[in-house]
């Protein structure tokens, strides 16, 4: 085609562009480009390896706390309960009993004696006897607990823990991404090209659209190496228990995402250059690390964790958290939900409007104020 | 036709552009020029709705311009840039797509312009790997990629080697030949007087002058003089009505006050001597600028 032929007559009709498509655009070249950085593939293989590697080291090490070992005559093997909990010697006379329990080869063992124990059997100790397995052979009156612990208080603690890095990190790492994405364009002035062709909300939008997917992808990553990590490891009731709570979590995530995702765009548009980036985004990064700290020290605090609940900055850590401890009732979630979305809304407005009013001022650091104003 | 009426600009307290009125038309290369600060920038940002103006429209073809009809412009801002990462044809192709060519019809684009432009083989190097001279020329090529049918372009020729000036005009005026009304600011006044047809001059936001280049020279001529004889001269001091401007060796360079004393001076000549070369003086862009802004 020759460079004469190439400019369509004036005034002829150009394909419609819809916002959905342009958005697309946007978000994947963010997403290539993203992609393409060396740094960003390493951080996440080095992130995802730590995930799995803790998960099966953890899982290797709980295998390897020793079942405590008995050993058992096997004349009375039909007369005892469940006793899977233990590592089983089977042996047929008293004195290997005694022998091994000597030997410290067992903790414990158990023989037949129907003459002095209405159970029929004694239980042989070499100084003391594991008390689980007395509470285990004993006859057990029943029991009535008023105020359950609903949940193992360090299996909440690891699961606060991971909801609160996974938050903390994701946000951290794409808002920044997206915050020196908003930079590089205005340091290398193409954000003025872009603005000529397509609107600052648009260009806000596919961002935001862009770094969403890659989080959510690096937290599907983590999600299912974590799952794979359980289940290699054989601790597939973990599983069970945090799921309703992280599918929760999920749906949190993806709103407060927006949220923080939204606020780093705003803040990064007010200056233009990466050295200056920094200030404005602590104090954004500072409501990130807040949660996280307080998710983690006060995950057994209902009070505080009520409060994080419905704070649309802490929510998405908050209120999983609750509903793993089984605290919350079924409407909190949905009232919480609606908070986050709502103040969601409203700073995605001001913070397009913050975006579209600084973007094209260089130079020195905008106003907050000069750029709410426009 | 781009019309911009009456187009009004404030920073702050700072007026930057006053009733700016100008026409780019049809299959015309329009120079655009101005000191440092004059407003050109300003306006071509209004133009291309970067900006927004306080007062005043942009109008093509007629219309007023909608934020879609933007994306049938072409822009070369004043402050260069494109993504330093991505390499140059997927740059091209993206902002080709971005102005709604679809992928197809990008590529194709972006591989014609690129070989026009001389960066066929720098295709799928990233921009920060070429050089000022080739960056330009790949900036170039992100103006024109969406078949745009105007073209606003500031400064498209500075950093530019004279080789590249030819090869970017070439590629620049078959736009305007195929019907693109092509504005470019330029302070290269030398530039801008062999390429442009048509000339806007504005000065302290202002426009002081348009028209054709032709056209505004011949406006701006004054009446001054240029005779060449074999002979002497310097009779040409002591003709009434006539102020003699530089004299040597059979050279003058005379004002008169009407047109037929330049005749008088000139029927003297050849009564008298061998003429050489009797013209009137037109005036250079540079020195209609420097008249215009003063």
């Amino acid at each position: 085609m020759t460079a004469q032929a190439l400019p369509k007559p004036v005034g002829a009709p150009r394909a419609k562009l819809s916002a959905a498509r342009v958005i697309r655009l946007v978000a994947a070249r963010e997403v290539i480009a993203r992609l393409r950085s060396r740094s960003f593939l390493v951080s996440t293989g080095i992130l995802l390896a730590i995930v799995l590697g803790s998960i099966v080291v953890g899982g290797i090490a709980s295998a390897n706390a020793e079942l405590p070992k008995v050993a058992i005559q096997r004349s009375v093997i039909n007369a005892l309960p469940d006793m899977s909990g233990y590592a089983q010697t089977l042996v047929s006379e008293v004195s290997e009993v005694e022998e091994l329990v000597r030997a410290g080869e067992v903790d414990a063992g158990i023989v037949s004696n129907s003459e002095v124990s209405p159970l029929g059997i004694t239980v042989i100790g070499l100084d003391s006897i594991p008390p689980g397995l007395l509470a285990q052979l004993s006859v057990a009156p029943d029991l009535r607990i008023l105020e359950p612990a609903e949940q193992d208080p360090f299996l909440a603690y690891l699961v606060a823990l991971g909801f609160g890095i996974v938050f903390f990190l994701s946000t951290i790492t794409f808002g920044s991404t997206i915050a020196q994405s908003v930079v590089e364009e205005k340091q290398t002035r193409i954000v003025e090209l872009l603005l000529a062709t397509i609107s600052a909300r648009l260009l806000l939008a596919g961002k935001v659209v862009g770094n969403s997917i890659l989080s959510f992808g690096q937290t599907l990553l983590i999600a299912l190496f974590s799952s794979i990590g359980l289940l290699i490891t054989g601790q597939n009731s973990v599983l069970v228990q945090v799921g309703p709570s992280a599918a929760w979590f999920v749906v949190f995530f993806v709103f407060g995402f927006v949220l923080l995702a939204s606020m780093f765009a705003a803040a990064a548009s007010l200056v233009s250059r990466q050295e200056d980036l920094g200030a404005v985004i602590s104090p954004i990064t500072t409501l990130v690390m807040l949660p996280y700290f307080a998710v983690i020290f006060f995950n057994d605090n209902p009070t505080v964790l009520a409060i994080m609940s419905y704070v649309p900055f802490s929510a998405p850590v908050g209120m999983p958290m609750r509903l793993f401890l089984g605290e919350a009732l079924w409407w909190e979630p949905l009232v919480s939900l609606l908070v986050l979305a709502v103040t969601t809304g409203f700073v995605i407005v001001v913070g397009a409007r913050i975006y579209s009013n600084a973007l094209l001022r260089t130079g020195t650091r905008v106003k907050l104020g000069e750029a709410l104003r426009g | 036709m781009l019309e911009v009426r009456g187009v009004g600009r404030s920073f702050g307290d700072r007026r930057v552009l006053h009733d700016v009125t100008f026409d780019v038309l049809p299959g015309r290369m329009t120079g655009f020029v101005g000191s440092n600060g004059a407003g050109k920038t300003t306006t071509m940002r209004i133009i291309l709705g970067v900006l927004s103006a306080d007062a005043g429209t942009v109008r093509l073809d007629g219309d007023d311009l909608l934020p879609e009809d933007r994306r049938r412009f072409g822009y070369m801002p004043e402050e260069r840039g494109l993504y330093p990462k991505m390499r140059v044809a997927e740059q091209l192709v993206y902002l080709a797509r971005l102005h709604g060519l679809d992928q197809a019809r990008a590529k194709r684009n972006t591989a014609d312009l690129l070989d026009q432009l001389g960066l066929g083989g720098r295709a799928g190097d990233t921009v920060q790997s070429l050089s000022l001279g080739n960056q330009q020329r790949a900036q170039i090529a992100a103006a024109l990629v969406h078949d745009p049918e105007v073209l606003v372009l500031d400064e498209p020729f500075s950093g530019l080697d004279p080789i590249a000036v030819e090869t970017v005009l070439a590629v620049l005026k078959s736009r305007a030949d195929a019907g693109a009304p092509v504005l470019f600011s330029s302070h290269q006044l030398d530039i801008v007087e062999r390429l442009c047809d048509d000339l806007i001059v504005i000065a302290a936001g202002s426009i002081r002058a348009t028209g054709s280049r032709e056209g505004l020279r011949e406006e701006h001529s004054g009446q001054r003089y240029e005779l060449l004889v074999a002979g002497d001269a310097s009779w040409v001091r002591e003709m009434p009505g006539v102020r003699v401007l530089e004299l040597a060796d059979g050279r003058a360079l005379f004002d008169v006050d009407a047109p037929s004393i330049a005749q008088g001076v000139l029927r003297r000549a050849i009564a008298a001597d061998t003429v050489r070369g009797f013209v009137r003086m037109r005036p250079s862009l540079a020195q209609i600028f420097r008249e215009v802004i003063r």
